[in-house]
């Protein structure tokens, strides 16, 4: 018990099956607190199959999920949001920004459904990955590189125990790539845990541990 | 809570105002429907009482004539009786007097009319030149005017014997021919005041002629009321005309309700696809919003509230452009002017508001079910 309260992640067998295709099989991996850590692999080897179960997007067909030592299996779908909401930060490859809001708000509709919009908290946030210029700007008048930014100072918004990003490097170029790069850093700095997709070896390059998977295996663990 | 509200607002203010082309299509489809339903509703107000006063058309519906239909009556008798006809309904009273009358040794009936009245009484007649307009003035019925190839602009003097036996003649000035259909073709009509003046007998009316707004029921009524008050004389309704007009008022407006009930029925229709599209369109922002944590109910409230604010302005608009779109209708198949009755915008921006949360209903429901991963995928 003492073990799964240090970790905050705790993956045991877990199996995630689409009738005849099993995208993941027997997945064991254990993440303590503060780690940075790169889930790496090829196209369809099941990388954002695990960020979702991980994520509380989406369950495991078999196995155990412990997420801050909760067993994600017990709970409710109601329950599973309301985990979304209060531990988990998600960044995505495609940023997914609301078009009609501006990077501000943006970032406060993370408030809005966690708890209280708070714009100078969120100004802030903005202002940590280097935005606070473009506060008032709608996603369409920003870069890739600005635009996943934003993305970032949301899925920080609410301090969340375990920050998710899905290839976030994957649709930009390479100065934006380092610009992410370092707020990443500097969120390892202060402590986060990080669980990166990537299949781009130099962003690997930058987390403390990386695994590999292939046909929902874990092949590596370095 | 209230920065969260505020927020909410922010939220759907911006959804509506910076995604303009998709607003403007889905208002387009609740304004459309909310102005068809508010201008229908509007006609079915307006139609009875538009073809009430068209049947008023064809002519009186009220005949004042002395009791049993002997003998005159006085101009203050019948202004007595007439006192009861309901203002607000009447559309014209015209008393009425004949005389046996001769031009040129041969007989002829003249009927002495309010010439203003009659015009109200009975538009059906058509006048070939103009009304007469001042005193020596005269219309000559069709029939008479074919005998003797009388023209507008010729005179022509009538003569004849009071009840003293006395000899009186009048020059005319026959300004028009009139063709009516009915008795009047045969008649030389002229204005009540002439007709006192020629035969030197004031205050002898034959009948009045009304012609009211009112159903056959009131009709009867007030002749029931002037039975009771005014021995002396009776008010028949006329009454054949009165009900058959009940009768085709009824069905045509069932059939407007009916065409009423067949559009709107299409307009939901028409909102709730133009609706599920605006959904289904915003499925990814449904699933990012429930991956940063909001509840179904949550995100599926704001967009009923998003819905219900396209209701209410669709609503809003839709009796501006119906109230103009109803004129544009009453003017070119009635020709007159229609009465706004205000008191159905606030019912129109209800049932519009309803029609489109209804119509959001589905589409909501079907893209909040939507599991967050699939959309956010996006491969
Ligand atoms: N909802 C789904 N239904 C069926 N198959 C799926 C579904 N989601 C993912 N898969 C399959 O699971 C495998 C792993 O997919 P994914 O986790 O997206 O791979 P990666 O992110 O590593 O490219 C793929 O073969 C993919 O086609
Ligand atoms: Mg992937």
């Amino acid at each position: 018990m003492s073990e799964s309260a240090r970790n905050i992640l705790e993956i045991t067998d877990v199996s995630k099956i689409y009738g005849p295709l099993k995208a993941l099989e027997t997945i064991n991996l254990t993440v303590p607190p503060g780690q940075w850590l790169a889930i790496m692999g090829p196209s369809g080897s099941g990388k954002t199959t695990l960020m979702n179960i991980i994520g509380c997007l989406d369950t495991a067909s078999e196995g155990a999920v412990r997420l801050d030592g909760l067993n994600l299996a017990q709970l409710t779908r109601a329950e599973l949001t309301g985990i979304r909401r209060e531990a988990i930060g998600l960044i995505f490859q495609q940023f997914h920004l609301i078009s009609y809001l501006t990077a501000l708000e943006n970032v406060m509709v993370a408030q809005f459904y966690h708890s209280m919009v708070d714009e100078g908290e969120a100004l802030a946030a903005l202002e940590r990955v280097g935005l606070a210029d473009r506060a008032k700007h709608l996603p369409r008048q920003l870069s890739g590189g600005e635009q996943q930014r934003v993305c970032i100072a949301r899925a920080l918004i609410n301090h969340p125990k375990i920050i998710l990003a899905d290839e976030p490097t994957g649709n930009l170029d390479e100065a934006n790539e380092s610009l992410v790069m370092d707020i990443l850093h500097n969120l390892h700095q202060a402590g986060s845990t990080i669980v990166v997709v990537t299949h781009a070896p130099e962003v690997a390059a930058h987390a403390e541990r990386v695994i590999v998977l292939e046909h929902g295996r874990v092949v590596s663990d370095k | 809570m209230s920065k969260n509200s505020f927020f909410l607002a922010r939220m759907l203010m911006w959804s509506l105002l910076r995604r303009r082309s998709r607003l403007l299509i889905a208002l387009l489809g609740v304004t459309i429907g909310a102005t068809v339903l508010f201008s229908l509703v509007t006609l079915c107000y307006d139609i009875p009482r538009q073809l009430s006063r068209e049947f008023r058309s064809y002519g009186a519906n009220l005949v004042f004539v002395k009791a049993g239909g002997v003998g005159r009556m006085s101009l203050a008798e019948l202004n007595q009786a007439a006192a009861l006809l309901p203002a607000e309904q009447l559309v014209g009273l015209t008393p009425l007097r004949y005389e046996s009358v001769r031009n040129h040794m041969l007989p002829y009936t003249a009927v002495g009319v309010d010439f203003e009245e009659a015009r109200k009484t009975s538009p059906y007649w058509r006048v070939e030149g103009v009304w007469p307009a001042r005193s020596g003035e005269m219309l000559a019925g069709s029939d008479v005017a074919e005998k003797i190839r009388l023209t507008p602009g010729q005179s022509l003097t009538l003569d004849g014997r009071n009840e003293a036996q006395e000899r009186y003649d009048k020059e005319f000035k026959v300004t028009g021919i009139v063709s009516t259909g009915g008795v009047e073709d045969g008649f030389m009509v002229i204005s009540l005041s002439d007709m006192e003046e020629m035969t030197g007998e004031a205050d002898r009316l034959d009948l009045a002629e009304a012609s009211l707004t009112s159903n056959s029921a009131a009709l009867s009524e007030i002749s029931a009321q002037v039975k009771a008050r005014f021995p002396g004389l009776e008010a028949r309704p006329v009454t054949r005309v009165a009900s058959s007009e009940e009768t085709v008022l009824s069905k045509l407006t069932a059939l407007v309700y009916l065409v009423s009930l067949v559009v709107l029925s299409l307009t939901m229709i028409c909102v709730a696809t133009t609706m599920m599209t605006v959904v289904l369109e915003r499925r990814r922002e449904i699933g990012l919003k429930k991956a940063l944590g909001a509840e179904n109910r949550r995100v599926a409230r704001e967009f009923l509230a998003e819905g219900l604010i396209l209701g209410v302005l669709g609503g809003f608009l839709g009796s501006v452009c119906g109230l103009f779109l109803a004129g544009a209708v009453s003017a070119s198949v009635f020709g007159r002017a229609l009465t706004p009755e205000p008191q159905l915008a606030p019912i129109t921006i209800a049932v519009s508001a309803v029609v489109t949360i209804v119509a959001c209903l589905a589409p909501v429901r079907r893209a909040v079910d939507v599991e967050p991963a699939l959309v956010l995928r996006g491969e």
